[in-house]
């Protein structure tokens, strides 16, 4: 909303208070003031001239000579504006002037004839083209009335103004009018308002016999009244109101259509205006649309229109998207003479569909959909009505045909005294309560427990007590409170295991040396399917209207989105790339539209791990880089004896690389190297990725930690080369080496894999270390060995392993 | 003459003590001098042949030398491993300037690092940390935070709707009445929900279809205003630093009445006005209010006799203007580079 500082001052005293100093206070207040701005900024040297004589330049056809009067001298200026005249008051940049654009006026010679200065337009002065009035557009700026030559021009064009734009947000849409924020004002600066008090000069004619107002749809319409005005001229509006109305943002029509725009800047109601002899009936019934019934609006649009829509219409076709915009079947033209003027209340949910619908957001619409002061719908047609009488010479009939309440009752809220304090924390007394709320305009009857408040119509957006907090808390100002801290029962607070275990993981991780990412959540279809887990949905949940393909669909994998990160670093030389990310999948559920969100860790490597160095060369990522930090993962979470690995074949890894991960049996994830032709195809070097369901693991309940004491007997080390099949997966020993080596078998590790020389083709070596090891007492020789047989025996039985020579 | 042999040979063995170079070099001295088969031994064998009064005479005189080049030897061992102790720290020096063995070391994502940080100041002052879904529904979204399905500020959160019910969740205020719910009336509830919120906006260099939020929630008996600014003056000194000051202007939320928004005092300039605060010396931090009745309401406590306040606030916010970051696209391109520079934040 752009409010002038000048036109304010009708309604409030703004003595000794600055532009600036009102916009932070209005701030301070609750309605931010986006900009100030200064429209006559940089101007200098403009005054009123008249022009006395206008005689065509006797070298240039389009060009003419006015000599014009200044007040304390007559000069030559050379003017090609094609509605120069004698007689004209119009804007003169004298020698020296500063115009719009920060441009110098200078003397000059024009074709030969001297010009001492400028005939001006608006534009020239920087006002923004569209907003000057079509009489002016293509030429020179003409004073229609009495102003006093000589005198500098920029008061008379209101560029001595300021402007400030405030933020209208759906609390403050009472402040979508210059009434509105002139009552906020002066709550501000605690002065009086003036509310202007239309005259309304009716005949003896009663409107009520030139025409009839039917509601067909009155839940949609609480209110309908019309005025007749007949006799009109129609014609430029008076200066004063079109500079009023280019200041607020709108550009001057015609008086008619201006009168209706300034009543609504004025009022915050909207007005229409039809031509009643276009409109084609004496009969106005309002109705909700036909779908698909047409109308051509405004602004030129063929319309269609919804059953969802109000029209008005003249009993047969409509002449108005009420609310919305009017039809050009009854617009007001240069020939109307009589105008039926519309005030009416209408439905904000309804305006506010329809005007989304046909994404044709209006003055009127917005107004419309954020609340108006249902009580001063009759008060904006009286003061339509006065303006049209005064400007452009209406007869006004008398009465207002009408049909619903044209005022409602107005509310009351009744509430302890002591919410007030008690919500914020402040200590205000009785009397300053009382005060601050009238000076916002309540009435105010005080009990002695309970305050009874009645909220003036023009407050729509105070309904509740908690409204009422506000309005005392904002004038007081928020900044005068006491800052403290809650002082209720306190509660335990911690992060929950879960949490707690989620950051321990990404601990272990960094430590790792991978870098924590964070990738979007939505891709594309493709790619939300791609290198799942379990089982991918091909049918990935979708949102329905989408920015872009890019962002379509909900991920099942974090992998994909990684290895676009990858990708990233790869085109910019940059070959090593170590990241992680813990973030929500969203696994398709069958005849769910939500899918089911689970938290899954995943990562990418390639390149090297260490950096190349002069001590060594430098480490490059490989399956067991990966696999190490997996089971680390594993031992901290205290399931590595749950967790096993399995080589699996996956869409998009390399076979022979790539091992599913499960727990007690279940997979909950995977690990290897991505398959040889999509990195070429992605232009990657060789890249490992896995990914785990990792909810399902940090949702295991963590045992405790028992403490062994240490061991006060030695424990025996013997080792074991055993030579068995190619294929044999080593997690096959290891399992039969535990279980037969229990109870004395400590642990046992694997520190060699051979194949070559002394091995034959299809088999190979694996070298264990084993702790053997009795917490009381120190284990003998024969007792050792004789474990350690039973487990070459376990192995050779199972694996026909053979010791290796 | 006796005498004079073994003179000679302390002579001859001092000598050969005199120029060994190892230790090696000296147990063969050892051994050969002072051995059993030694020609001390075999010099003594010859004793026999002496008068009665000079054996006990010459047998000295051998203890003698056998304990003087004992010594010697003993004496020369030390001198010798003292050296080569000095010659081998000598050849073990290193250039102790050369760069130190890397370990890979990752890091923190910027963005966790601030929540983090923030988590773990509301834990301290008593509130809990709850997550929830993502992919929320309509009621939770909007409708249970006063926003019914007509309300114009639905204008405001432009959605991710997958049905006419079911949304990408736009703020991660949902948790507010999911966990209200749970309470089933009871209070304190005291909880700041982090998480990620999605909304209809094409990405540039502010704007991001996927953010992050932190909201905060505190419903108890007599919570007041001041106590939301109690908090967020301390939230503000946190994490900007300890001479930051706050201030609270009206604002409009639909799920708190009354709302405020938060300032804090520009920490570049101090609030002399600057490029960061735009000249006003105030920084716009996060927007927050007392829960709105109806918000309570329908989550099942009764606004008569509990309130609260609420705030919610953004992580990328927070961080772009901690550290000057211009674009918000940064957070999620995960540029090794900018990781880097954020692991110890
Ligand atoms: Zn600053």
């Amino acid at each position: 909303m752009l409010v002038s500082y000048k036109w304010l001052q009708d309604y409030v005293d703004l003595e000794g208070v600055s532009p600036d100093d009102l916009a932070d206070k209005i701030t301070n207040a609750g309605i931010e003031v986006e900009h100030v701005t200064y429209p006559g900024e940089g101007l200098k040297g403009l005054v009123i001239g008249q022009i006395e004589s206008c005689t065509s330049h006797p070298q240039a056809e389009k060009l003419r000579l006015c000599n014009v009067n200044l007040g304390s001298e007559t000069v030559q200026i050379v003017c090609g504006a094609p509605n120069v005249a004698a007689g004209q008051k119009v804007i003169v940049a004298t020698v020296g002037a500063r115009i719009g654009g920060n441009k110098k006026i200078k003397r000059a010679k024009l074709r030969g004839e001297e010009s001492n200065g400028m005939i001006c337009s608006l534009d020239e002065l920087g006002v923004k083209s569209d907003l000057v009035p079509k009489e002016y557009a293509d030429g020179i700026y003409v004073f229609d009335d009495d102003v006093p030559v000589g005198a500098d021009a920029l008061p008379y064009l209101n560029l001595d103004d300021v402007i400030l734009d405030l933020d209208i947000l759906i609390n403050s849409a009472h402040c979508m009018n210059m009434i509105g924020v002139a009552h906020e004002v002066a709550a501000i600066l605690d002065r009086p308002v003036r509310m202007p008090h239309p005259e309304v000069p009716e005949t003896d004619e009663a409107a009520a016999d030139r025409v009839n107002v039917t509601l067909a749809a009155a839940e949609k319409v609480p209110y309908y009244g019309a005025r007749m005005i007949e006799g009109i001229k129609v014609g430029p509006s008076p200066r004063w109101m079109q500079l009023r109305l280019m200041a607020a943002g709108i550009r001057p029509i015609s008086n008619v259509v201006d009168i209706a725009n300034y009543v609504m800047l004025e009022y915050g109601q909207p007005l229409h205006t039809f031509d009643f002899d276009a409109f084609g009936s004496n009969r106005v019934l309002v109705r909700t649309a036909r779908q698909g019934e047409n109308i051509q609006t405004l602004d030129g649009q063929e319309r269609t229109l919804s059953s969802e829509d109000i029209v008005i219409t003249n009993g047969r076709e409509p002449s108005a998207i009420a609310g919305v915009m009017g039809g050009t079947r009854s617009e007001v033209s240069g020939e109307t003479k009589k105008v039926l003027l519309e005030a009416a209340v209408f439905d904000p949910i309804s305006i506010r569909k329809t005007a989304q619908r046909l994404q044709l957001r209006t003055d009127a619409s917005s107004r419309y959909e954020k609340g108006l002061d249902r009580n001063r719908v009759s008060s904006a047609a009286d003061r339509a009505a006065e303006l049209m009488a005064r400007y452009a010479g209406g007869r006004i009939l008398k009465g207002i045909v009408e049909q619903g309440e044209r005022e409602v009752p107005e509310r009351v809220i009744t509430m302890p005294w002591r919410k007030i304090n008690q919500v914020l924390g402040a200590s205000l007394s009785q009397e300053d309560i009382k005060a601050t709320l009238e000076r916002l305009g309540f009435t105010v009857a005080a009990e002695e427990e309970t305050i009874r408040v009645t909220v003036p119509s023009r407050r729509f957006d105070v309904s509740i007590p908690e409204d009422l907090v506000e309005e005392v808390g904002r004038i007081y100002g928020y900044n005068n409170l006491p800052a403290t801290l809650p002082e209720g029962t306190s509660v335990h607070a911690a992060l929950t295991p879960y949490q707690k275990i989620r950051r321990r993981t990404e601990q272990l991780m960094e430590s790792a040396g991978l870098f924590q990412a964070y990738t979007y959540s939505l891709t594309t279809g493709e790619k939300a399917t791609a290198l799942t887990v379990k089982d991918s949905d091909p049918k990935p949940t979708k949102v329905v209207w989408p920015m872009s393909e890019e962002h379509a669909a909900l991920r099942q994998s974090i992998i994909p989105q990684l290895i676009d990160v990858v990708k990233y670093h790869m085109n910019r030389q940059m070959p090593d790339v170590r990241l992680y990310e813990i973030g929500k999948v969203f696994l398709t559920k069958e005849g769910c539209a939500r899918p089911e969100e689970e938290e899954h860790l995943a990562g990418v490597l390639t390149g090297r791990i260490s950096e190349r160095g002069w001590e060594g060369e430098p480490e490059a990522v490989d399956f067991f880089t990966v696999k190490g930090i997996l089971e680390e993962l594993s031992a901290s979470l205290a399931v590595a004896d749950r967790v096993a690995y399995t080589s699996a074949e996956r869409d998009g890894l390399q076979p022979g690389q790539t091992a599913d991960i499960l727990l007690d049996g279940e997979i909950i994830g995977y690990l290897g190297a991505l398959h040889p032709q999509l990195q070429k195809d992605a232009g990657l070097n060789k890249t490992y990725v896995f990914e785990v369901a990792i909810e399902s693991l940090l949702k295991q309940d963590q045992p405790d930690i028992t403490y062994r004491s240490l061991p006060r007997f030695p424990s025996t080390t013997r080792d074991m080369a055993l030579v068995v099949d190619r294929s044999l997966p080593a997690s096959d020993l290891y399992r039969v080496i535990r279980k037969t080596g229990a109870p004395l078998l400590d642990s046992v590790k694997l520190f060699d894999v051979y194949e070559g020389e002394h091995v034959s083709e299809n088999e190979k070596s694996l070298a264990f270390s084993l702790i053997y090891l009795d917490p009381e007492r120190t284990l003998t020789d024969d007792e050792v060995s004789a474990v350690h047989e039973r487990i070459i025996k376990a192995c050779k039985k199972q694996f026909g392993a053979r010791l290796r020579g | 003459m006796l005498k004079d042999k073994l003179l000679d040979l302390r002579e001859e063995a001092l000598k050969s003590i005199q120029s060994a170079d190892s230790v090696k070099n000296l147990r063969d001295i050892h051994v050969h001098y002072l051995g059993k088969k030694g020609p001390i031994t075999e010099v003594l064998k010859g004793m026999g042949k002496l008068a009665k009064e000079e054996r006990p005479v010459i047998g000295q005189l051998a203890n003698q030398i056998r304990e003087s080049i004992g010594t010697r030897i003993e004496d020369k061992k030390k001198t010798l491993e003292k050296k080569m102790l000095e010659e081998r720290i000598k050849s073990e020096a290193i250039d102790v300037t050369l760069p130190g063995r890397k370990r890979a070391m990752g890091g923190h994502h910027l963005l966790a690092s601030v929540i983090r940080d923030i988590e773990d100041l509301f834990i301290g002052l008593g509130f809990s940390v709850v997550e929830g879904p993502e992919v929320e529904e309509d009621y939770y979204n909007f409708e249970a935070l006063n926003l019914p399905k007509n309300h114009p500020a639905r204008d405001m959160q432009d959605s991710f709707y997958i049905t006419d019910e079911i949304l990408m969740r736009t703020h991660t205020s949902p948790m507010q009445a999911r966990t209200m719910e749970k309470h089933k009336g009871k209070g304190p509830v005291k909880i700041i929900c982090p998480g990620k919120v999605y909304r209809r906006d094409t990405d540039d260099a502010t704007h991001s279809h996927q953010f992050m939020q932190i909201e905060g929630l505190c419903v108890d008996k007599n919570v007041r205003l001041s106590d939301l600014k109690g908090v967020l003056t301390v939230f503000a000194k946190h994490v900007f630093g300890a001479e930051r000051e706050i201030r609270l202007r009206p604002s409009y939320f639909p799920f708190t009445e009354p709302s405020v928004e938060m300032d804090i005092s520009c920490f570049k300039c101090g609030g002399h006005g600057c490029s960061v605060c735009k000249g006003t010396g105030w920084i716009e931090i996060l927007g927050s209010g007392m829960v709105h009745p109806n918000v309570l309401r329908m989550s099942g406590f009764d606004p008569s006799v509990y309130t609260g306040f609420a705030f919610g606030m953004g992580p990328e916010r927070i961080a772009m203007l901690k550290y000057g970051i211009d674009d918000i696209r940064q957070f999620y391109n995960d540029d090794m580079r900018f990781l880097k520079q954020f692991k110890r934040a």
